[in-house]
């Protein structure tokens, strides 16, 4: 039976962890190959690190984070984070990342993740989809002159239903909405050959009040690939729920999670034991 | 005297990361070489062919490199052989991945993507991506030492159908069940990732090194 992922996930910027690490002992700042180090040691399923970096020179520090990583843990490692092109995806998979997560570029080159499922295959590709809640009445439709947005292919752009909850597809790290409906987003790049979606609710991220629900299953139910859950995760009953299968859960496949692992309170083997114990297949901890 | 450490040759065709594979089986005990030229395959201990990506651009890039003969040569001379995920793959007949391509045919059989529907009617999620467990069976010196059930990391849409019934020396349930290990002779190959599999891939590594040092 496939087993549901508990993935911590790291903001890196210059080549350092930007939040969350200072409460580890031995760890400074935030060297993200000695946190991915600490986080393999509690067997984590798999590990993101999500690049705020904004230059481009300064890529090159975060190629040498991720090769340094994939030659010192063995467990699966994804990369997101300011990925424009085919090349960069390449690079990052050369460079050692597992998986590599593209969100802004597919919005607007709406191509590239079909050309990247046909390059590389889909199994490695994530698309990320930051999606803010608005009005039931609101009407998504891009805008000619939103961010230079291009109407995607196949995404839907308005809710089938009035008065039914909704989601606006957000690009620059939240802050630049696309009029896009995230639903019918991820329903697009799920038929263009994305293999999973990462799905962050921008409403939740980083307040610990647990997952928006809603969100998670609306999207989990409406395509065919495996889903994995982001923002606003705080214990270990959130990820629970975002994981359950039964009507009123998130339905996913996977959990992100940042601020509940930032504070050396909890572990992930320590979450993975109350998962168990409240039911979630997780991979038994060490 | 102390053996010396057997080497392994890693083959490079393009198809992604290779450092974690080299670095794993480096923890192993094996002096991991990353190799790019016939040449340098022939000199190794034994062959690793490891591989994330699309199988027609990875058969492709075998073949032009001159390759592809090289691996199928060591592996009838009798040269270890570990596949690791494509690298299971490639080991067959043919593939579906975007139009037929063919193997390296040293395996009978297919490989076709996962159905869109379970035995069970529900819908498949494809890829199939994270952990489950491998049940082993058959008998092979690299999964003797190996418990009868573990859990590793998987990360493909496509997996192969064996031909010969007795290839398949272990088993996972995706939609029903499916191949996830093959072995015959010195060729052993898994669809899974035990570079990535933390301390359940260590294992398997440490049988495989240990197998390769007992044939050297």
């Amino acid at each position: 039976m496939l087993l549901k992922r508990i993935i911590p996930c790291l903001d890196v910027a210059n080549g350092r962890v930007v939040k969350g690490v200072q409460y580890v002992d031995h760890v400074d700042a935030g060297d993200p190959v000695e946190v991915a180090q600490m986080y393999d040691e509690q067997e984590a399923d798999e590990i993101t690190f999500l690049d705020i970096t904004a230059s481009h020179e300064e890529r090159r520090i975060l190629f040498d984070v991720v090769t340094r990583t994939a030659e010192s843990v063995f467990m699966p490692l994804t990369v997101g984070g300011g990925v424009r092109g085919l090349q960069d995806v390449r690079d990052l998979l050369n460079a050692g990342a597992d998986k590599v997560s593209i969100m802004t570029a597919a919005v607007h080159d709406p191509d590239l993740v079909g050309d990247a499922a046909v390059k590389i295959g889909s199994a490695n590709l994530v698309v990320a989809i930051d999606a803010r809640r608005i009005a039931e009445d609101a009407v998504l439709v891009p805008s000619e002159h939103g961010g230079g947005v291009e109407r995607p292919r196949g995404a839907s752009l308005a809710p089938v239903e009035p008065g039914q909850s909704k989601w606006e597809v957000c690009t620059h790290g939240g802050r630049r909405p696309t009029g896009i409906d995230a639903v019918g987003w991820a329903r697009a790049m799920a038929e263009a050959g994305a293999g999973e979606i990462l799905l962050t609710s921008m409403d939740r991220d980083g307040t610990k009040r647990g997952y928006d629900l809603e969100i998670l299953r609306a999207v989990t139910d409406a395509i065919p690939i495996p889903v994995i859950a982001s923002g606003g995760g705080g214990s270990a009953e959130d990820l629970a729920a975002a994981l359950s299968d039964a009507p009123e859960g998130g339905h996913c496949q996977a959990a992100l999670a940042a601020s509940i692992f930032h504070f050396k309170e909890t572990t992930v083997s320590e979450v993975k034991r109350k998962l168990l114990a409240l039911g979630v297949p997780v991979r038994a901890p060490c | 005297m102390a053996a010396s450490p057997p080497s392994v040759a890693v083959v490079d065709y393009g198809a992604g990361n290779l450092r974690s594979v080299t670095k794993a089986l480096e923890r192993s005990g094996a002096r991991a070489e990353v190799v790019a030229d016939p040449e340098g395959l022939r000199a190794a201990d034994a062959v690793v062919l490891p591989g994330a990506g699309a199988f027609a651009d990875a058969a492709r890039s075998l073949r032009d490199k001159g390759l592809a003969d090289a691996i199928v040569e060591s592996v009838q001379a009798g040269t270890p052989y570990l596949g690791l995920c494509l690298g299971l793959q490639l080991l067959f007949d043919e593939s579906d991945e975007h139009g037929v391509t063919r193997g390296l045919g040293m395996l009978p059989g297919r490989v076709e993507r996962f159905p869109e529907k379970a035995a069970d009617g529900e819908v498949l999620r494809v890829p199939h991506i994270g952990w489950n467990a491998v049940r082993f069976c058959g008998e092979h010196p690299v999964l003797e030492r190996l418990p009868d059930e573990e859990c590793f990391y998987f990360v493909h849409s496509y997996r192969a159908i064996p031909a010969r019934e007795g290839d398949t020396v272990g088993w996972t349930s995706y939609g029903g069940d499916f191949t996830s290990a093959v072995a015959r002779g010195n060729v052993v190959a898994v669809q899974f990732h035990p570079e990535k599999s933390q301390s359940a891939g260590k294992k398997l590594l440490d049988a495989f090194v240990g197998w390769v040092a007992s044939c050297a």
